[in-house]
């Protein structure tokens, strides 16, 4: 952890050399993300409420996802940025010093400049929880840390199987997009509304609902049921095979060397 | 002519290379497409009355939109252009025999056509055999599929050019990023590819559809399929003529300057 | 102690063919190929030696000092440094050794070599004492001073090497591999490089592993120099015996008068007017024996020896070798 923080503050000396370039990354983040809310709030301008859901709790949706997804592209950029590190054999490097090599590729590379998305996303939460009619208490704010805790998981693990894919192939990785980028696009809204099937994959496969649809249910007291409960701890446990697909990685790469 | 026609070949070829990197952006583009649709079929049933078009020609738009991503898109930019202004290397390009402007006018046109043309064929096929509602219908009459080609090229006229004036804006900045990331959020706002135009609030809709923006994308792909007809059509084509050549100019007088101010610095 | 024995590895390489047709039947059938990158290959290297590692480009190098330095598993062969199999206790490993690449840094481009530096400390744990002591001593061996407070993207190229180097020794590591650390620099700090590795060398008794193409690296730094190709380690020896062996030298005399045809058991290279080439094995005793015979019989006006040099005789080398 102290190690990290060095890292980190490595990396904040080297963005002050370029503070205008930062300043203006960092609002260009924040106008990316206010366009995406921009066209959320135009449909619901016409539209007034999707499959039950008001303006206010989709908000709160909204600004979870994109909480955790901007978390996860500021701190976990080493591994969405893997392939060059594969390829100009920074990698190499990271094999060479005594500590784990997640730890490695994580403190590496930290894009500070996604705090204007972060920030935009806090914002928004801001703006949402009062406003959702969510009667909070200890348990419901409980659960907006899980489902918080658990969107880092699942993008972070979604980061680390791209990483892991890595080693394998350079070449047309471009499809994972679908879940990172399109996780934090499609997930502005609850997954429920995209149908049965999507609803079965994002559960089951890609647990992006479970950390945004099912506890929302929670919330709005849709549901009572346990699974909406618990179902941010598949958003954890999804991290596991991501794991387990990076260690085989690492080894594939340590046995061809590409 | 010859020269330009071989720098397209080139780069055709180029882009040929990368077939997975094909394959898989067109399976990102479709899956994103049908997600896109299955987003506003929600809308749709919570209030079908609200819905500013037909579900048919939504369907359209988004999978024009989606096939022809790589052509009309606001945010691939060239990225040896960029280089090539920050180290100073722009000095080798003024030495070839064609004009800055048109050659890198050219290089970023058949970059966009390599790609697209390679990925929008699959898309398309893939998109028309879908169910009704849901998939890619034939434009009404051969007029208008005569005008959405006219309008096509246009919009990527358009998306180039304005492409151009961001390139030459770097000229005059430290952080090119910055720039470009304004500019790209504001264009897929307001071209209609985070959401059709129909779906903004009045007002504010009609203002988006005079900005040169709404050129890029919103005019030919709402011409498709006839959502936007008639005199409509006739006046949206014209305003992408206007802002093509207004861009243009805009642009290479911009380039113009800047080059002055390069040879006058010795880069 | 370093050693390596009957270290093998294979790679796998898919080939790929241009064309639609040829892209779509890879998608069912692939067609490999294999190379082979180590092929048995055996060595012993005592504490403190310098071995200057040399081959033509794709002969084995790199993937023999991945092996060593743990970042490659081979396909069989056992190696053993310092007591430890690299790739098996790989983190144990590296905290032992430095490795230096010359065409890639380790660090930080904005912000100031010092900071680096306090970097590695930390992710080496290096106590506080040591690493004082160390920097202290390659700060006055490699005048560092002004340039760890500099971000690294401010320096030249000898400056930033004389820094990976200090970086790479930092945490007192026993082995040393460097890969051309004197790629691009100019002839004054590739003096100064030179100069400090053998230093280290000296004072430290840090085993030395040098791969590079610059033969006067070798000459200046290498106790002993393995030659490998084809994945074979195809000589082991000094720099000396393979002079002996290998060298070839020569003398020029330019003559005024004489019968060059009376010279006999003399290998002429190059004869034209009043000018004359003889070769030499390159040791002092045949260049003595070649001169003797020469003044003899011709009138000289001019004369001048030439020993081995080691490019030309590694380029014999490679030549005979096939490699």
């Amino acid at each position: 952890m102290k190690l990290y923080a060095k890292f980190f503050s490595m990396h904040l000396r080297s963005v002050m050399q370029y503070k205008t370039s930062f300043f203006l990354m960092a609002i260009g983040q924040f106008i990316t993300a206010f366009s995406a809310f921009l066209s959320v709030w135009f449909l619901f301008d016409k539209f007034h409420q999707v499959d039950g859901f008001t303006f206010q709790q989709v908000l709160l949706c909204f600004s979870v996802t994109l909480m955790s997804f901007s978390l996860c592209e500021g701190f976990f950029r080493g591994f969405d940025t893997f392939s060059s590190m594969v390829r100009n054999r920074e990698f190499d490097r990271v094999l060479l010093r005594p500590r784990n090599e997640i730890f490695l590729v994580l403190a590496g590379k930290i894009e500070l400049s996604k705090i204007g998305r972060l920030f935009q996303a806090f914002l928004v939460l801001l703006y949402a929880v009062p406003a959702s009619g969510v009667e909070w208490n200890l348990q419901r704010v409980l659960m907006l840390v899980f489902m918080l805790l658990g969107g880092v998981c699942v993008f972070c693990g979604l980061f680390l199987l791209y990483a892991a894919i890595c080693f394998f192939t350079v070449e047309g990785l471009e499809f994972m997009n679908i879940f990172t980028d399109g996780g934090r696009e499609f997930g502005s809204y609850p997954m429920g509304i995209y149908g049965d099937g999507i609803l079965r994959f994002f559960t089951f496969v890609v647990p992006l609902a479970c950390f945004q649809y099912w506890p929302l249910l929670y919330l709005l007291e849709k549901s009572d049921s346990l699974w909406c409960m618990l179902s941010p701890l598949v958003c954890i446990a999804f991290l596991l095979p991501c794991w387990a697909l990076w260690r085989f990685g690492v080894r594939h790469y340590q046995s061809t060397g590409s | 002519m010859k020269k330009y026609l071989s720098f397209f070949r080139i780069r055709f070829v180029n882009a040929l290379q990368y077939r997975a990197a094909a394959l898989a952006g067109m399976a990102t583009q479709f899956f994103w497409g049908g997600m896109l649709l299955l987003m506003f079929a929600a809308f749709y049933r919570s209030a079908p009355e609200s819905f500013p078009m037909e579900f048919q020609e939504l369907s359209s738009y988004i999978w024009l939109q989606q096939a022809f991503l790589a052509m009309l898109n606001s945010w691939a930019f060239e990225n040896d252009i960029f280089e090539a202004i920050s180290t100073g290397n722009i000095a080798y390009e003024l030495c070839r025999p064609m004009g800055l402007y048109g050659q890198w006018f050219v290089k970023a046109t058949a970059n966009r056509m390599a790609r697209a043309v390679l990925r929008c064929v699959p898309t398309l096929v893939f998109a028309s055999l879908l169910p009704y509602p849901y998939g890619l219908s034939l434009p009404p009459d051969v007029a208008t599929a005569v005008l959405f080609v006219f309008s096509l090229f246009l919009a990527l006229g358009v998306v180039v050019a304005f492409t151009m004036v961001i390139y030459i804006i770097t000229f005059y900045t430290i952080s090119p990023t910055g720039v470009r990331m304004a500019a790209t959020s504001a264009a897929e706002l307001l071209s209609g590819s985070l959401l059709p135009l129909p779906f903004f609030p009045d007002g504010l809709r009609q203002a988006a559809e005079l900005l040169p923006f709404a050129s890029m994308q919103n005019v030919p792909l709402r011409v498709y399929s006839g959502e936007l007809s008639g005199q409509a059509a006739v006046w949206g084509v014209s305003l992408q003529v206007f802002w093509l050549i207004a861009l243009l100019a805009l642009g290479m007088w911009m380039m113009h300057r800047a080059l002055r101010r390069v040879v006058v610095q010795g880069g | 102690m370093i050693t390596v024995s009957n270290l093998s590895k294979r790679f796998v390489v898919n080939r790929r063919k241009s064309g639609l047709k040829q892209a779509a039947k890879s998608l069912f059938h692939r067609e490999r190929e294999f190379i082979q990158a180590l092929d048995n290959i055996s060595f012993t290297i005592p504490d403190g030696q310098v071995v200057g590692y040399i081959g033509p480009n794709g002969a084995g190098k790199s993937t023999t000092v991945k092996i060593l330095s743990g970042i490659l598993t081979p396909d069989s062969g056992e190696c053993d440094i310092n007591g430890r199999t690299p790739w098996k206790q790989r983190r144990e490993h590296v905290a032992e050794i430095g490795v230096v690449f010359g065409q890639r840094s380790q660090l930080w481009w904005d912000v100031p070599v010092g900071d680096s530096f306090d970097l590695l400390r930390d992710i080496y744990r290096v106590p506080e004492k040591r690493y004082r002591a160390n920097v202290a001593e390659m700060t006055e061996r490699l005048q560092l001073e002004s340039l760890l407070r500099t971000p690294a993207r401010q320096l030249s190229l000898g400056q930033r090497m004389r820094c990976e180097i200090a970086a790479s020794l930092l945490h007192d590591p026993k082995v040393l591999f460097l890969d051309e650390p004197t790629i691009g620099l100019d002839a004054v700090s590739k003096l100064a490089v030179r100069d400090f590795i053998r230093e280290i060398n000296r004072d430290r008794r840090v085993t030395v592993i040098l791969t590079t193409h610059d033969m006067q690296d070798i000459e200046a730094l290498a106790q002993r120099i393995l030659l490998i190709g084809k994945g074979k380690v195809l000589l082991d020896g000094t720099l000396e015996q393979l002079k002996q062996e290998y060298g070839r030298g020569s003398v020029t005399v330019s003559y005024s008068a004489g019968e060059t045809q009376t010279l006999s058991g003399l290998e002429i290279v190059e004869q034209e007017m009043g000018r004359l080439t003889v070769a030499t094995n390159g040791t002092r005793e045949d260049t003595a024996r070649v001169i003797a015979q020469l003044t003899g019989t011709l009138t000289i006006t001019d004369i001048s020896v030439k020993g081995p040099d080691a490019e030309e005789m590694v380029v014999s080398l490679y030549r005979k070798y096939q490699v």
